[in-house]
């Protein structure tokens, strides 16, 4: 094994740190968590003026595939807004493996550019883990669709341009069977967008689909294969671009506070031996973090489609994460508790941020129980539990 | 980069799952209990020219690098081989790079091992192979001594590994000074790299063993494999055992790369860690909590059948506990590393 990057590939990181370096300013990362957009266009622009998203796509183009996963782990180290650009060109790699051509110049082109957002429509309100249930459903009239429903975390919406919209087109099938999906422009007349604020800094929204009525060119997949666009989509989010080392920033707040901040005991925090046992716990699951989706960006970039490789990295690193957010939040005592802004808070806040954050790491994206229900019958063959 | 094994190490590999899945396996582990010693294995692993697979052939060894000799000891951990095997080789080595290594040491017919922890009171305590090994080499303040004389008198213990204290008295003193200390330091960190690679092998087997079990067992008519319950304690172990085995891969690489002179980095503020001495620390610690996890659960999983003497289980279950302790307790490991990784922000100043 050889755990050291291309020349290429370093060359590649290093462009993306220093785009990192001038780019991701004090006002940029302020703005993410005053709004809860995790999402910012002039960056993202920015970012494919540079020439940094040609690799971004999953599965698209002719660079060194290991450059996806850099360019999401850089900025997620980095504490980058990166959520709606990881879901942009998520989309553009279902729309590059699944679309039309008609697709491909119409979205890909332009979400290439850094300009545009997509936004994933899949959750509904009575309907997470069990997606295969949903009820949002399209009609066939003509040569065209009225889709009717809701949909409920519908991430980056109110900034998108268009959404992967799975929806029911045959009620009569077993649930896989009767779903299609559709890449639906969001300025379609009957689409309407509401605020879903969250107990962290982060927003998502519940989206209204009534009587939206779109041709069948922006049907993306075939009529009732709804559910494999979902194998494609889901074996490309898990893993590789990004929600994997969120410990990473956490871990240099919580030193950089440390050496500075007295101990109840005397002298610093970062003297503090349990302290210092949690920051080196923290830094090994980094690294084992990091190691696991190294491993599922390889699969991919050797041509495979690393689901459940995916699924144990995000395991790992959201448990790992959360366990640290909690011993970080204890040992900073009261403030650890105060917010970004309030004088004295611990970790200029970021304490209080990723204990805010961090329950939502084991829900979406699939949650922890889904993610182990995958693991223990694709990977471990264990006859299924129903 | 390249995440997968080179071909040479896939046909290592394939040689040494052959050896150990013939000559060892849990029914001589029994047999070799409470010394933890397999001598006829051992002989017969002479043949193989793994004792001296680490040395390089200028020296008269195989050659093998650190990252050959972690799939070698996977398997023997897989396997639950009742040998020496980690202590001879990375001792070995060492004795290679002060020069003192002779042919006995490197055909594996004079057993080596390495004193882990500092001397007290001039004796080398719970030395992990002190029952069995002849010479045994130890960092006495800064000189590094090699004691020749009979194996310790076995102490008794939860994982059956031959541990016996060595008295250092009459010991030779083969190398002096900052040197001395940095070549025993080295070796303690191969130790640590391969120790974590048998680790690994024992959490591949424990998982195995409680997914097989898992589907052939059945209560209320259906295998307890398909309870959801029992299905996550064993989903989470994937993903320990392969970050584990990653990890300890990285460690080995490094290793190899010190060892060639390259000096690797540790900043833990932007997750890059190539530095050998840390990675090997982070990789004992890693698959120390791989292997008693897997072992802890997949016991569990085989309910009372898992305490019983009988079932293989239990083999596993008691040696991950013992060599992830035998060095030090783990979250004292961590302290030291975290010596390591934040030194330069002992006084508040950021990197
Ligand atoms: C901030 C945020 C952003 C999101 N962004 C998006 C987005 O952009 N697009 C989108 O489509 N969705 C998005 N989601 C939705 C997310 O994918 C779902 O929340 C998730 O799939 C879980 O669904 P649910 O919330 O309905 O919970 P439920 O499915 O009702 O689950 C509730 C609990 O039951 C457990 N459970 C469910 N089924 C099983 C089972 N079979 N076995 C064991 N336990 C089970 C779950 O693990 C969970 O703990 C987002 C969610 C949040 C909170």
């Amino acid at each position: 094994m050889d755990f050291s990057l291309s020349p290429g590939a370093v060359d590649f990181r290093a462009a993306v740190k220093a785009f990192i370096a001038e780019h991701l300013t004090t006002e940029v990362v302020d703005q993410m968590h005053a709004t809860g957009t995790f999402n910012d266009k002039t960056f993202n622009a920015a970012l494919a003026d540079a020439g940094l998203l040609a690799g971004a796509v999953p599965g698209y183009g002719d660079r060194d595939p290991i450059e996806l996963y850099i360019l999401f782990n850089e900025l997620e180290k980095a504490g980058a807004p990166y959520d709606g650009l990881a879901v942009t060109m998520l989309v553009a790699g279902v729309v590059n493996a699944v679309g039309t051509d008609f697709h491909r110049n119409r979205v890909l082109q332009k979400l290439l550019t850094g300009r545009f957002n997509c936004c994933l429509g899949y959750s509904e309100p009575d309907h997470g883990s069990d997606v295969a249930s949903i009820t949002t459903k399209a009609v066939r009239d003509g040569d065209e669709w009225v889709i009717t429903g809701q949909k409920m975390w519908t991430t980056m919406a109110h900034v998108s341009d268009w959404v992967i919209l799975l929806t029911r087109t045959n009620p009569d099938v077993p649930r896989h069977k009767g779903l299609t999906m559709f890449l639906l422009p969001m300025d379609t007349p009957g689409i309407e967008v509401q605020p879903v604020p969250t107990m962290a800094t982060e927003r998502t929204n519940a989206t209204f689909y009534d009587d939206v009525r779109v041709g069948d060119e922006w049907r993306l997949g075939e009529v009732d294969g709804g559910w494999a666009v979902m194998g494609v989509a889901l074996a490309f989010e898990r893993g590789v671009m990004g929600g994997t080392n969120p410990a990473v920033p956490l871990l240099r707040h919580v030193r950089d506070w440390a050496g500075g901040a007295a101990s109840p005991d005397g002298g610093t925090m970062l003297q503090d031996p349990l302290l210092r046992e949690r920051l080196a716990r923290t830094a090994i699951a980094n690294q084992v973090s990091q190691l696991l989706t190294l491993r599922a960006a390889w699969i991919a970039a050797t041509g495979g489609l690393p689901g459940l490789e995916g699924s144990m990295a995000k395991l790992y690193a959201t448990g790992r994460y959360q366990q640290a957010v909690g011993w970080f939040q204890e040992m900073a005592g009261a403030e650890g508790l105060l917010a970004f802004g309030v004088d004295d808070a611990a970790a200029d806040g970021w304490i209080d941020y990723d204990a805010r954050h961090a329950p939502v790491t084991t829900i979406y994206g699939g949650t922890t129980e889904i993610n182990r229900n995958n693991v223990a019958e694709r990977h471990l063959g264990l006859p299924r539990d129903r | 980069m390249d995440l997968d094994l080179t071909e040479d190490q896939e046909s290592i590999r394939d040689v040494f799952a052959d050896f150990f899945s013939s000559e060892t396996g849990p029914e001589q582990a029994r047999e070799a209990e409470p010394l933890g010693f397999d001598s006829r294995a051992w002989d017969r692993l002479l043949e193989t020219g793994a004792p001296g697979m680490g040395v390089a052939e200028s020296s008269g060894g195989g050659g093998a690098n650190l990252a050959d000799l972690a799939v070698v000891v996977e398997e023997a951990g897989a396997h639950i081989a009742a040998l020496p095997l980690v202590d001879h080789m990375v001792t070995t080595r060492l004795l290679a790079r002060v020069g003192a290594c002779d042919d006995d040491v490197l055909a594996g017919t004079t057993i080596v091992g390495l004193a882990i922890r500092p001397p007290q009171d001039g004796t080398a305590r719970t030395v992990p192979s002190g029952a069995v090994a002849r010479q045994v080499v130890a960092l006495d303040g800064d000189a590094l001594v090699l004691v020749d004389s009979d194996p310790g008198a076995h102490l008794q213990n939860h994982g059956c590994l031959p541990l016996a204290h060595r008295p250092l008295a009459g010991a030779t003193v083969l190398a002096k000074g900052p040197d001395a200390a940095a070549a025993y330091h080295l070796a303690l960190d191969e130790w640590r790299t391969l120790t974590a690679s048998t680790l690994v092998g024992i959490t591949r087997t424990a998982l195995n063993l409680g997914v097989d079990y898992a589907r052939e067992r059945r209560q209320f008519g259906r295998p307890i494999g398909s309870f959801q319950a029992i299905q996550h304690l064993l989903a989470d172990l994937p993903g320990l055992l392969d970050g584990a085995r990653l990890l300890t891969a990285k460690a080995a690489w490094a290793g190899d790369r010190a060892v060639a002179g390259q000096t690797g980095v540790a900043d833990i503020g932007d997750n890059e860690i190539t530095d050998f001495a840390t990675l090997a620390c982070m990789a004992l610690v890693s698959a120390g909590e791989a292997a008693t996890t897997a072992t802890d659960r997949s016991l569990h999983v085989h309910g009372g059948y898992g305490f019983s003497e009988e079932y293989d289980i239990q083999l596993y279950f008691r040696r991950a506990r013992a060599l992830t302790v035998v060095l030090d307790d783990p979250a004292r490991e961590c302290r030291r590393l975290a010596d390591m990784l934040l030194t330069r922000h002992a006084t508040g100043t950021t990197a």
